[in-house]
């Protein structure tokens, strides 16, 4: 599988990626901007792009996480429990992202010992754990029903209902776009390269006298970062929290969003998870009881007609051209 | 590279400018008399639950088609926006918004799952959209906080509960012990939370022998009837519900669990037509509300008929809970509207005159009348019995009924139900109504 997701789609030169970015942000923006309700679809796109901007970090190396919405889950759940006595949302964004790479550098230390199969299993093992921790602790987590986010803060201001998504949105959107060039700063780095190195050949890395395991435990906790700082986000958006978060099948719509995206570039989170949440509800409003059809039928599309994913396309159209 | 990205933008123009063209239809028409009514329904259309929420979309067609034929609602005609619950509580608020700011709905009937109706009811407040909550049973939504746009059409979970264990107290007062076996998710447990601040009020002293709460949608009970039947508990109770429910009667009366303890099943009723005559008789069943088949005393005898045949006649089976639940909303919808619009003399109302038409508004149900209470909560009354066949229906219907009037069941404005259920007197049970042979 993830050789398909890596599958090296032709070179973009930085100039076309900048450009693309750049016209991504404004059509993300005109979009919003246009259609109200779309503002609250696009800010969760916003972040589940983020949280995959750190599966595609782990498939860099090769290794596909099944469980990585438990940070996403831990990053909502911080905002739920803590929103009630800290309702500044400039402070629960760090912590959040704070909390879940603390959780990813204990749960790191034990799953990057494994690979492949056994990686992802691993983690979708832990991030059930979670789930059913949540839904169990009846008393804390008022189980199923989940818990209501409200009154937040920003900078002190309470702004009234449209300010607020505006400025959630704007947060979401300046969030991705530093964590998109973290990421790319990461993978041009000596350790992103290094990923690489685990997937190709991770004996060559270890005589070179690089640990593999660190290598791949730094990553794992950088994405965890970015899964709590989305799940912040998803929780300042929908602002109500349950344990559906941490659930297999949230998981899997992240490693869904990575395959649809493609993984050659930071853009394809993005471009993958806003397809995604677009597509979702355009199919959710045109047929209400058989839009999941319409969804697999546009990943079986893709993964049997471009590999690479949207990115993939894109940059394939972009390399023919030039 | 132009090409690559002229589509782009081209696929995002197209959709915006669509998306504002409704928008824009849908904001026109706030305070004219809009050309159709529309209302924007969440229900379950996939997953477990979509037994409930299916046959009530069903429900809502024939209605809607109906009321269509002879005229709409105040001479405009009625359009159904649905939306499904399934994917859960992330999307549907997405899709809450979408209704509300894009597709220009003028009131919203939210949701069958608890958590659904706990993340739309803050909505509503928000966006001031008059939102019906037709079938969710929290007892948490009016009790934590004043929701000025929210009304729930229906009774809830306090009522659903404790008219079986008044039932239970005045049908078999001499049990001693109990043993629960509920679905571990939210309702579960509060079912189970205000059965037992119930029970220790009116009965002290009743020994709970198991709390078995196995795994939501499991699909094999082969270990807990093991364990009640080791346990030989006087009552059993649980408020499961659906394909689980059918699966756990099944298992239990193949190994003759019935036979040993009495079952208390506050919603067997969705699940009886199921089970057919797999259903054993001589236990308590409910039916979240008064409106089984067999109902004793209709209000509208002519009408409840109709609607049954109705719905038979188009969809081949026995209209359940959730079609009546729908039916109320609906009923609740006219009433309300035409109120509003004759409270200001024929005009059109907006979003805040609609809601102020359905504080305390009372309407007709297919079987009675229901009235919404200042807090915004309806007294549906609730009718429990035990089960049995009789000629008429293939499936088990109640016999021995008691009608529990709304306002005796259900907790008092401002108060919060397990303290209300914990201070009970025993004097409830006199006052409960004789039973109907039914």
């Amino acid at each position: 599988m993830s050789t398909t997701v890596t599958a090296p789609a032709r070179r973009v030169a930085p100039i076309g990626e900048a450009l693309l970015a750049l016209l991504g942000i404004a059509a993300v923006i005109l979009a919003a901007w246009a259609v109200p309700w779309l503002k609250f679809v696009l800010t969760v796109a916003l972040a589940k792009g983020i949280a995959v901007l750190g599966i595609l970090l782990l498939l860099r190396a090769g290794q596909v996480s099944f469980g990585h919405s438990m940070f996403l889950a831990i990053g909502a759940y911080t905002v739920a429990f803590l929103a009630p006595a800290l309702p500044e949302a400039l402070l629960l964004l760090p912590l959040g992202a704070a909390i879940a790479g603390l959780f990813g550098l204990v749960i790191g230390l034990f799953v990057v010992r494994y690979r492949d199969i056994f990686f992802g299993m691993l983690n979708l093992a832990l991030s059930m754990v979670l789930y059913s921790l949540l839904e169990k602790l009846y008393d804390l987590t008022k189980g199923t029903d989940g818990i209501r986010v409200s009154g937040l803060r920003f900078a002190g201001m309470t702004p009234d209902l449209p300010t607020q998504e505006w400025v959630t949105f704007g947060l979401a959107l300046g969030l991705a776009l530093l964590f998109g060039l973290l990421v790319r700063a990461y993978l041009g780095s000596p350790m992103g390269q290094a990923l690489a190195g685990i997937k190709t050949r991770e004996t060559r890395l270890e005589f070179m006298g690089v640990s593999a395991r660190r290598v791949l435990l730094s990553a794992y906790v950088m994405s965890a970062a970015m899964g709590g700082i989305a799940g912040t986000l998803v929780a300042m958006t929908s602002r109500h929290v349950t344990p559906q978060l941490a659930y297999w099948t949230s998981s899997g719509e992240l490693v869904f969003i990575a395959i649809l995206g493609g993984a050659g570039s930071a853009l394809g989170p993005f471009l993958g998870a806003t397809a995604f949440e677009l597509v979702r509800v355009y199919a959710a409003a045109a047929v209400a009881d058989a839009w999941q059809m319409i969804l697999g039928a546009v990943l079986l599309l893709v993964i049997l007609f471009a590999p690479g994913g949207l990115w993939g396309i894109l940059a394939g159209r972009l390399g023919r051209r030039r | 590279m132009t090409l690559a990205v002229s589509r782009r933008a081209a696929m995002l123009g197209a959709a915006a400018t669509s998306g504002s063209l409704l928008f824009a239809g849908g904001q026109a028409g706030a305070q004219q008399k809009p050309a159709e009514l529309r209302v924007g329904i969440t229900t379950f259309l996939s997953g477990p639950a979509s037994v409930f929420g299916v046959p009530a979309r069903q429900a809502a067609d024939l209605l809607f088609e109906e009321i269509n034929k002879a005229g709409g609602i105040a001479g405009i005609p009625v359009r159904a926006f649905y939306v499904d619950e399934g994917p859960g509580t992330d999307h549907l608020v997405g899709e809450y918004r979408r209704l509300v700011q894009n597709e220009g709905v003028h009131i919203v009937f939210a949701s069958i799952s608890s958590g659904s109706c706990l993340a739309c009811t803050p909505l509503s407040d928000e966006m001031k959209k008059t939102t019906l909550l037709w079938d969710c049973g929290t007892q948490r939504i009016f009790e934590e906080g004043p929701h000025p746009f929210a009304f729930r059409t229906q009774g809830y979970g306090t009522p659903e509960v404790l008219a079986p264990l008044l039932y239970l107290l005045k049908h078999k007062p001499d049990f001693r012990s109990i043993a629960v076996i509920n679905q571990d998710y939210a309702w579960g447990r509060d079912s189970w939370e205000l059965w037992k601040a119930g029970m220790d009020a009116l009965k002290p002293g009743v020994r709970v022998l198991a709390e078995l709460f196995p795994r939501f949608n499991s699909t094999d009970f082969s270990t807990e009837i093991t364990r009640l039947l080791a346990l030989r508990p006087d009552v059993i109770l649980s408020t499961s519900w659906g394909g689980e429910l059918v699966t756990l009667i099944r298992q239990a009366s193949e190994r003759k669990l019935f036979d040993r303890s009495l079952f208390v099943l506050p919603v067997a009723e969705a699940s009886l037509q199921q089970l057919g005559k797999a259903m054993p008789q001589g236990h308590v069943i409910g039916a979240r509300g008064d409106h089984w088949n067999n109902h004793p005393k209709p209000k509208d005898p002519a009408r409840f008929k109709r609607f049954v045949d109705t719905y038979r006649a188009k969809y081949n089976e026995y209209p359940i809970y959730p079609c009546h639940h729908m039916a109320q909303a609906i009923a609740a919808m006219q009433a309300g509207i035409a109120r509003a619009v004759a409270a200001k003399s024929g005009g059109w109302p907006n979003d805040q005159e609609l809601a102020n038409a359905f504080r305390g508004l009372t309407f007709d149900s297919p079987t009675s009348e229901i009235t919404l209470r200042e807090d915004g909560q309806g007294l549906e009354d609730q009718i429990v019995g035990l089960s049995s066949f009789t000629d008429r229906f293939a499936f088990a219907v109640p016999k021995d009924m008691v009608i529990f009037p709304a306002a005796m069941v259900s907790t008092p404005v401002g108060q919060k139900s397990v303290p209300w259920l914990k201070s009970l007197k025993t004097d409830v049970l006199d006052r409960m109504p004789a039973p109907i042979a039914g």
